[in-house]
């Protein structure tokens, strides 16, 4: 998860170019805005609106329905904590209240140093090594608390 | 010496990097081969070591465990990996390769029988190609077990500039892996079946929807794609052939909903992913309003193995209507936990205690959910079902992806209805009231039978019954499944709450 960087146009313009001819557009898009900004900035609402001919309207629209986009960036690192069934199976539940009332927060909280963002995610598809979790894109399987202080830890919480 | 490490996410998870790092300090010169998961998740991650061209399993091994593995002393020894019970007891089609090749080897694949299936299809024509499908009996492994056939009929017959094939690989539901494991493990058998598809339907071009959540598997299928296309597997002569199909990787952006096939249609456009209305059927009127095959992964990933074994060698095995091989994940609380490949027909119970093992924590099994967060829970006293379509149907529930999750003995059965609940209303497309509505009420609901309320209960019934029935999509529409066997199957957890408000 690469971090907050700033507004650059001249790459913003980069990015709607190599993406502006594909079929539907808009998700490759806003992935690549993300991958480069850490978040979809206000700045680039108007030039992709103008680029793909649709109305702000359409684009918040778009931006607010998926959990994946982000209007503000996130701490250095992303945490994601499965809450689904399986890993429930297992005490996932559990494991993420205590996490989050030890660090005093609630999903989707930063860390007050800005390490690290807890998020719930739905399913990682690790159900038969659950519970699972994943820092960034890197995957982990039958966490527990010790797992999750040392994972916090590495990532400088 | 050939040493063979999975580099599948459950793998990854399991620690299968440090294990490769610890053996390549110890043996330098070894050829450490990557490759997909056999699917026996509780002994991953599983090193394999070739001896006299069998290949030894050593598992879960841990970085200390390398020198020991090399010198063939260790005590994880396994023995032969295809000798392993689970192992032999399979019936492996779809996953035949998965675990065995390295996945970016379109050699490797080869070798595994792979491309077989697109040169029959090649020889064959367009109808050839679905009549073909239709008389293996395939039925979409998504969750529907919609007849693949019958739907690849109604695009091929569809007149249009432009045809699509759109691989649904947003697989959202919990205890279900499957669709992970042959992108990670055997991407071009995705790339494959979907060639397949368009020359079957007469579509040139092809997308994976494929969820955030799998960094990995987009990974692989991403190189995938362009090693295929680089090979001329893909592209505007496919095999010499002169005909042309070719396809993208397109990446999801974390709403469960998108599973459905209509609003992964809208997303797959750059639109909200809220549900369409059907008809039009996506058949017809799918991506950007042109005729759409929309199957699932395993779906399209069995389409090779049936071209390449003749139709008529999958339809032999199964269960009624329900014929070839289903692919169950075996997940959650449970001993031994993986993916199982079988003919349809065998038992929930012998799934859950002969495979599984029964639960990992050693208590008694109390439910097993099947088919993902919109599957029913089914009791121990169910455990005689036959996995099958329309066996699980009656049954009151339904198979979907071949999910199961176990739950052990200490589950309360009246919070996991409430997550139902809550699932459902974070994840609704906001489309239709029964499901955007219906679910913070059900939530609400559940609150108060969980205070003691008795007159919420057939609240509870009648607003689950409004939601199957009003709902436009499976979202709204099935999860009143793992709400209402909830409540039917296990109604001292919903009681019980009554009496200790008292």
């Amino acid at each position: 998860m690469p971090a907050s960087a700033d507004f650059d146009a001249a790459e913003l313009k980069l990015i709607i170019d190599a993406h502006r001819s594909l079929e539907g557009p808009l998700l490759p898009m806003l992935h690549a805005i993300q991958d480069s900004f850490g978040h979809i900035p206000a700045e680039s609402h108007a030039p992709i609106c103008d680029a793909l001919n649709i109305t702000r309207a359409e684009l918040h629209g778009v931006i607010s329905f998926y959990h994946d986009f982000r209007e503000a960036p996130a701490g250095r690192h992303v945490l994601k904590i499965c809450r689904a069934e399986a890993c429930q199976s297992v005490g996932g539940s559990e494991l993420a209240e205590s996490l989050l009332s030890k660090l005093g927060l609630n999903w989707h909280g930063t860390t007050p140093n800005g390490a690290v963002t807890i998020e719930p995610v739905y399913c990682l598809g690790l159900c038969a090594c659950a519970p699972a979790a994943m820092v960034d894109d890197r995957v982990v399987g039958r966490i527990d608390a010790a797992r999750l202080d040392t994972l916090l830890a590495e990532a400088g919480a | 010496m050939k040493i063979y490490v999975p580099m599948d996410s459950a793998a990854k998870a399991l620690g299968a990097e440090d294990v490769v790092a610890a053996l390549r300090a110890e043996a330098p010169d070894a050829d450490i081969i990557r490759t997909g998961t056999r699917g026996m998740i509780w002994l991953e991650p599983l090193v394999e070591v070739e001896i006299d061209g069998v290949r030894h399993g050593f598992g879960p091994a841990e970085p200390s465990d390398a020198a020991a593995i090399l010198d063939g002393t260790s005590a994880k020894a396994l023995g032969p990996v295809e000798d392993l019970e689970w192992m032999k007891r399979q019936t492996r089609l779809t996953f035949a390769r998965v675990g065995v090749i390295d996945p970016l080897s379109l050699d490797d694949y080869e070798a595994h029988g792979g491309l077989k299936g697109l040169r029959v299809a090649l020889d064959l024509s367009a109808q050839q190609i679905v009549d073909e499908v239709k008389t293996s009996g395939l039925r979409g492994r998504g969750g529907a077990g919609f007849p693949t056939g019958i739907k690849w009929q109604t695009v091929h017959d569809a007149e249009a500039p432009q045809k699509y094939i759109v691989c649904n690989a947003d697989e959202g539901d919990s205890g279900t892996f499957a669709d992970r494991m042959v992108m990670e493990g055997d991407p071009f058998t995705l790339i494959e079946g979907m060639a397949i598809a368009g020359l079957g339907v007469g579509a040139t071009r092809g997308y994976v929807y494929l969820r955030s959540e799998y960094p990995d598997a987009i990974a692989v299928m991403t190189r995938a794609v362009e090693l295929a296309r680089a090979a001329g597997v893909l592209g505007s002569d496919i095999l010499g052939s002169g005909r042309a199909f070719d396809m993208e990787i397109r990446k999801g952006a974390g709403a469960y909903v998108c599973g459905e096939e209509t609003s992964l249609l809208n997303s797959l456009e750059g639109k909200r992913g809220v549900v369409r209305a059907k008809p039009p059927l996506p058949a017809l009127e799918g991506f950007l309003g042109r005729p759409t095959v929309v199957n699932n992964v395993i779906s399209l990933a069995t389409v090779p193995v049936i071209f390449e074994k003749g139709a008529q060698h999958y339809a032999d095995f199964g269960l009624g209507r329900s014929r070839g091989t289903v692919t169950l994940q075996i997940a959650g609380n449970v001993a031994r936990g993986g993916l199982f490949e079988t003919a349809f027909g065998i038992s929930l119970g012998e799934v859950v205690n002969d495979l599984g093992g029964g639960t990992a924590s050693g208590r008694p099994v109390k439910a097993v959910q099947v088919g993902g967060p919109l599957g029913a829970y089914m009791p121990v006293s169910k455990f005689d079902t036959p996995l099958g379509y329309e066996e699980f149907d009656q049954a009151g529930g339904l198979i979907g992806h071949a999910g199961l999750t176990v739950f052990d003995d200490r589950t309360d059965m009246l919070g996991m209805a409430r997550f139902a609940m809550e699932f459902c209303a974070v994840e609704s497309c906001g489309k239709c009231t029964p499901c955007r509505i219906g679910a913070v009420r059900g939530v609400e609901t559940l609150d108060r039978i969980a205070e003691g309320d008795a007159a919420a209960l057939p609240l509870l019934t009648d607003l689950c019954e409004t939601m199957t029935d009003g709902s436009l999509c499976a979202l709204g529409g099935f999860t009143p499944f793992p709400v209402m066997s909830a409540v039917t199957h296990f109604p001292d957890d919903f009681a019980r709450q009554k009496e200790a408000a008292e």
